[in-house]
């Protein structure tokens, strides 16, 4: 059994680092904690929710993913070739890493997106496995748990009353990192910790069953009436991969960008010709609802959520998902889908 | 994922960049409208050209672009059976189509595609068409049309309803003109009331209330409309009451779109996306579909 005391995760990041990995680790910015590239001196934090998600780092916020030299009225195509670094997620959440599952089906269901792909290929998932959860947690309830393996090439078990951390190696990737762990982990004993206990809240099927029949309910004014469109919901999402694609110029030089996008935003579906199939924020935000919990169960037979609960904790108006689905299981209960 | 149409053609890993346009040159360009401009568009070699057209179904789309302003979503408006270029058709509307609209032959723009699905037209084989399209929506049937016509023996009686605001919005006028000469295709051009000009020799009316007037027969007939919403809204109860089933009424949907390959997650209806099981669906297809969400 690989051990390591849970004071020294740091060195366990220094050593990584050392052998080559870009670290990605939860770390205190501010009065936040968010996942961040290791660089000595930060203070891991593990005992608070990070604000952003993995997804980061492998899907980043900004991209380049097409570059021409402009020459007057003609163009020649630059190279691109967008980095692909040797990458450990360490110390993530477990809902983090079963996102990769909604992340690899989306940029490889059909056309195979090789910009995520050379990320996703050079990345090592490490989950810490959750021994305390919030309010606003909810893997429980689609398919995820506090000590869930989805996703991982590695787990880490808070063990000993949460002074000491098992590594134990899931995959080949998971293996190659212990190898390089090398002296920062020790063989040894130590009793894992109780995972969190995290009640299931709903049944997505119920949820999904209720969606199927209801997209033109009156719930939906009700649901997203607080919604201000801010977008910050998709922005910390594990599994929000909607994007958009912005050409920037200089005289000489054009890139094009990928960048995030929300379903929130009033923009996202607006024709070029005024008309906007989801005028208005209680459209934006069924979609929101309906894409995560019906459209992507019916398609790629996956929950488009991981029940993080991080939208829940960034929203400024208090909204949440779980809030939502809790609301629509109550309403499906009330009046039973009908049968066809 | 759609029963009634074709799926698309599987996608291939030549492209690292799935995102990574070529580019085309600007061959001709032709005015249609004051605002609507065809390019005809050559490739940069016979290797791009013939991967192309390998993979070219009539009803895909692409997306064209000009570097440092952006991409946009137009259908193929030129069919498969005519391998030297391909031709678009677009309205000018935004920074985009504004750059799209200046090329001038000779120069490049890029280009990316085929996407989507396209329409069945082999399983059409012996049928009847007919076509009821409006305004700008003309293109992506003429596609089908010339498709249709270049295989003409194939393919039974050829019938065309197009109609435009005004006599200046109706686009490939020598098209048309070519068209009405043909005994073998019936083409019937209508105009809104005030659209007309003193020399005009069409109908006078909206497509819907042409329709009914002209009341094709449905027997062995595939019905494609295509137009904006508020005409589809109304054809498409003339077609069901004339008798044309709603598995044998195709159209296509738009809306907007950045990736063209079932990524950037803004193009769905529904659990479909209209780049990927789109842009063609049968009216059946449509009456599934969340209304409000269309």
């Amino acid at each position: 059994m690989k051990i390591l005391d849970a004071s020294k995760l740091s060195d366990l990041a220094d050593t990584l680092a050392g052998a080559g990995y870009r670290v990605v680790v939860p770390v205190q910015d501010g009065d936040r904690v968010r996942y961040a590239e290791w660089s000595p001196g930060a203070t891991i934090r593990t005992d608070a929710f990070p604000v952003n998600s993995a997804k980061d780092f492998l899907f980043p916020r900004s991209e380049v993913i097409d570059r021409y030299q402009l020459d007057g009225d003609d163009f020649t195509p630059l190279e691109v070739r967008p980095p692909a670094p040797r990458t450990v997620l360490l110390a993530v959440r477990p809902c983090d890493a079963a996102s990769l599952a909604m992340l690899d089906t989306i940029f490889n269901w059909d056309y195979e997106d090789d910009l995520y792909n050379a990320r996703r290929a050079a990345t090592t998932v490490v989950p810490l496995v959750c021994t305390r959860a919030d309010a606003q947690c909810f893997c429980t309830s689609v398919g995820g748990a506090p000590d869930s393996s989805a996703g991982a090439d590695a787990l880490l078990h808070p063990a000993d009353g949460g002074s000491r951390l098992i590594l134990e190696p899931l995959t080949d990737k998971g293996k190659a990192l212990v190898e390089a762990a090398g002296g920062a982990l020790a063989d040894g004993k130590a009793a894992p910790d109780a995972p969190a206990d995290v009640p299931a809240r709903f049944d997505p099927d119920k949820v999904r069953a209720w969606l199927a029949d209801n997209f033109e309910a009156d719930l939906w004014d009700l649901l997203s009436y607080a919604c201000l469109g801010c977008g910050a919901c998709a922005y910390a999402c594990p599994t929000c991969h909607c994007f958009d694609m912005q050409d920037e110029a200089t005289r000489t030089e054009s890139v094009r960008l990928r960048n995030w996008d929300s379903c929130g935003f009033a923009l996202f579906t607006k024709h070029a010709g005024g008309h906007n199939p989801r005028p208005d924020q209680a459209a934006r935000w069924r979609n929101r609802v309906m894409h995560k919990f019906s459209y992507i169960p019916e398609r790629f037979d996956l929950v488009g959520c991981t029940g993080c609960g991080r939208c829940a904790r960034l929203c400024p108006a208090g909204m949440a998902m779980l809030e939502a689905c809790t609301r629509i299981e109550e309403e499906a209960r009330k009046a039973p889908a009908h049968e066809s | 994922m759609s029963p009634d149409t074709e799926s698309a053609a599987a996608p291939t890993r030549e492209h690292r960049n799935i995102y990574q346009p070529i580019p085309m040159t600007v061959a001709d360009r032709r005015d249609e409208t004051a605002d609507v401009r065809t390019l005809r568009l050559e490739f940069p070699g016979d290797a791009e050209r013939t991967r192309f057209f390998e993979a070219y179904r009539v009803g895909q789309f692409g997306l064209y672009g000009m570097p440092g302003q952006g991409e946009c979503v137009f259908c193929v408006a030129s069919p498969p059976t005519r391998t030297d270029a391909i031709e678009c058709t677009f309205r000018q509307a935004g920074r985009v189509t504004a750059a799209l609209r200046d090329r001038e032959v000779g120069q490049r723009i890029t280009f990316r595609g085929p996407y989507g699905n396209h329409f069945p037209i082999e399983q059409w084989k012996g049928k009847n068409l007919l076509f009821v399209a409006g305004g700008i929506a003309l293109p992506p049937l003429r596609a089908v049309i010339w498709n249709i016509l270049d295989r003409r023996d194939e393919f039974g009686k050829v019938a065309i309803l197009y109609g435009a605001r005004t006599v200046a919005d109706l686009v490939y006028k020598h098209e048309l003109a070519e068209w009405d000469a043909r005994d073998n295709v019936d083409l019937v051009q209508t105009v809104d009331p005030g659209g007309e000009t003193d020399d005009w020799r069409g109908k006078i009316g909206f497509v819907p209330a042409v329709l009914e007037e002209v009341a094709p027969k449905p027997a062995d007939t595939i019905a494609l409309v295509c137009g904006p919403p508020i005409m589809i809204k109304f054809t498409l109860p003339v077609l069901a009451k004339l008798g044309f089933p709603a598995a044998d009424t195709y159209t296509t949907l738009e809306n907007r779109m950045k990736c063209g390959v079932g990524k950037c997650g803004r193009c769905n209806v529904g659990h479909l996306y209209v780049c990927k099981d789109g842009p063609v669906f049968t009216v059946e297809q449509l009456k599934a579909m969340p209304h409000a969400d269309m």
